[in-house]
């Protein structure tokens, strides 16, 4: 297999444009996501790390630079195309609705379905198999608000397997959840990875965590943007610059940031 | 399986009652009419007297298909607006388009006195009053969609909406201020709403703008369904948002446009009726939603018309009073029910 590359970023500067004038927020970004890597995005409160990942999922233009997804530039691929390559689960709160489990999972196959949404058998079968991966079947037919907000983020989670993307890209999806499912939602989806050969990358606070479980960090910085193992990074000393308190440091032995 | 089984049970029933409330609907009035000569009538055969055959055919059969198409086009548009703005509040009236029609009506009735007198008899005729109404909400709607052009965030659109119908309500009571006595009364009757009065021509093209809406409405189904996860969710799925915004936003302008113009502004179906559906069928799906309620909202509205002509007195009760005085404390009755659904 020469080709394990699902997204590359290449020389990507992102921000914002207001008014003729470029405000950049990250530049000089070289990633490289493929298959079967599980991978985490991680950075200080507003570094950028809700802006790089709305720029690679092409909700926003990067200032320069280009996102390719496939080998194509993400940003001139057409929304139906988008969808079956790309899937995403967000932070944000779902409209009150009365949508079963099953019926928010199935909302998945709507980039391959016909015109009024018709699910043909293989549609179900992929539903099906994505809420055995997540081993949700005894929630299926609940209504979606009778849930606890872990299994809701797993429902989501599954939603965004049966839409059938080979990447899938998590907004914080530990956010809200205690140690336990915390621990249980990565595990999950170091397990999907590995499946499923998917590439799966996800925002997080929870560092400690992060760098036992997954393949590959990105570690943002106000300086640079870097991508690595974590063990390497952890070699360079990475970490360290993570955040600029004299109070926070990185103890390298034990893998986690200690208060001194 | 249980479900679908459930499902057609529930759409038997809606369309046999609807078929049967019809023929109520149709024998009920200052003339009551019996229920074997109003099938004799419709059927193609003749009912025991002649007048009661005028009756069926130039007054009571265009009054109770225009019950029909008015009920089905609010009730769909209020599920358009509910679903768009992810909004249980939302309703027809929340892009101004009421209001607007009521402004071109209440212009026309109430500022007649200043045109030459030719020119006000024909604005004052049925035509000039829906030319008026239709004109009105068509400005309206042109305002909002230009507005919502440039505007990223639905929810502003939503009080742009309403900030066009307050902006359009105080002109109209500005007018109503320096109106006379006779003129104020004849605006009072038109915003009451009035289901009767149309004929069939008029109910002609209101059936082509309500079949033009309806379709508009049905083609966008499954986008219907994306929005119910939230606005970028149903885009990661592939949903062209803006196209769709804009459609659904001209479908419920063309609805409700339409029934202003034809029948007045009628409250609270475009509203309560798709929480009714909801509530019936316990389903968000839109494929289901969509049809429910089209029927409950034809439904609900021939029954209101039914209560409003008061069986058995020469009296008629404007539909308008009727359909929220025994609208409103259906729906907040089923809410009490169900409380869970509203969140």
């Amino acid at each position: 297999m020469e080709n394990k590359i699902i997204l590359q970023t290449s020389n990507l500067s992102i921000g914002y444009t207001s008014k003729k004038e470029k405000n950049s927020i990250a530049s000089n970004i070289n990633l490289s996501l493929e298959k079967g890597k599980l991978i985490a995005l991680i950075g200080a409160n507003g570094i950028g790390k809700s802006t790089l990942l709305r720029t690679i999922t092409g909700i926003q233009k990067p200032l320069s630079g280009t996102v390719f997804l496939n080998k194509k530039n993400i940003h001139e691929l057409d929304s139906l195309t988008l969808a079956q390559n790309l899937s995403v689960v967000l932070t944000e709160k779902l409209p009150p609705s009365n949508l079963t489990v099953w019926e928010l999972v199935a909302l998945g196959r709507q980039p391959y379905t016909n015109w009024i949404g018709t699910l043909t058998e293989n549609d179900i079968a992929k539903i099906n198999e994505a809420i055995a991966l997540t081993q949700i079947e005894h929630l299926a037919s609940k209504k979606h608000y009778e849930i606890s907000d872990g299994q809701l983020q797993i429902v989501l989670i599954s939603r965004a397997l049966a839409q059938d993307t080979p990447l899938i890209i998590l907004d914080e999806p530990t956010t809200h959840l205690d140690l336990l499912h915390k621990v249980a939602l990565l595990k999950l989806l170091k397990k999907l990875t590995q499946e499923t050969e998917k590439c799966i990358l996800f925002s997080t606070h929870d560092i400690d965590m992060a760098i036992q479980l997954s393949d590959e960090m990105i570690i943002m910085t106000p300086e640079n943007t870097v991508q690595d193992q974590p063990c390497n990074l952890i070699m360079k000393g990475s970490f360290d610059t993570l955040f600029k308190d004299e109070h926070i440091v990185f103890d390298s032995e034990k893998g986690k940031f200690v208060i001194s | 399986m249980q479900n679908k089984n459930r499902n057609t049970l529930l759409f038997s029933l809606l369309t046999l009652s609807l078929l049967l409330l019809l023929v109520l609907n149709i024998s009920l009035g200052s003339v009551s009419i019996p229920i074997k000569d109003v099938f004799n009538s419709l059927t193609g055969g003749n009912s025991s007297k002649e007048t009661w055959d005028y009756i069926i055919v130039n007054y009571r059969l265009p009054k109770a298909i225009t019950a029909v198409l008015v009920g089905m086009g609010l009730a769909i548009s209020g599920l358009l607006m509910q679903t768009l703005f992810r909004n249980p509040l939302a309703g027809p009236d929340v892009l101004g388009l009421s209001s607007g029609a009521s402004l071109g009506v209440a212009t026309v009735i109430l500022g007649a006195g200043f045109l030459p007198p030719f020119l006000a008899s024909f604005l004052l005729s049925s035509y000039g009053i829906i030319l008026a109404s239709s004109l009105g909400s068509f400005l309206v709607l042109l305002a909002v969609l230009s507005v919502s052009q440039s505007l990223k965030n639905t929810m502003a659109i939503l009080i742009v909406g309403l900030m066009f119908g307050s902006l359009t309500n105080a002109i109209v009571g500005t007018l109503t201020y320096l109106s006379t006595a006779e003129q104020l009364q004849k605006f009072t009757f038109w915003s009451l709403g009035n289901l009767g009065n149309l004929a069939w021509s008029s109910i002609v093209i209101l059936l082509v703008c309500i079949i033009i809406g309806l379709f508009m409405s049905l083609l966008n189904i499954k986008s219907l369904n994306a929005l119910l996860l939230g606005e970028n969710y149903a885009r990661s799925m592939g949903m062209n948002y803006k196209k769709t915004r804009l459609i659904i936003i001209l479908a419920t302008s063309i609805l409700t446009g339409s029934i202003t113009a034809f029948a007045g502004p009628i409250a609270f179906i475009g509203l309560a009726v798709p929480h009714i559906a909801k509530l019936v069928f316990q389903t968000s799906n839109h494929t289901i939603l969509f049809w429910s309620t089209l029927l409950l909202g034809a439904i609900i509205l021939l029954i209101c018309d039914s209560i409003s002509q008061l069986p058995g007195s020469d009296v008629t009760l404007p539909i308008n009073a009727v359909t929220s005085l025994f609208g409103a404390p259906i729906v907040i009755w089923l809410l009490l029910r169900k409380r869970k659904m509203m969140n």
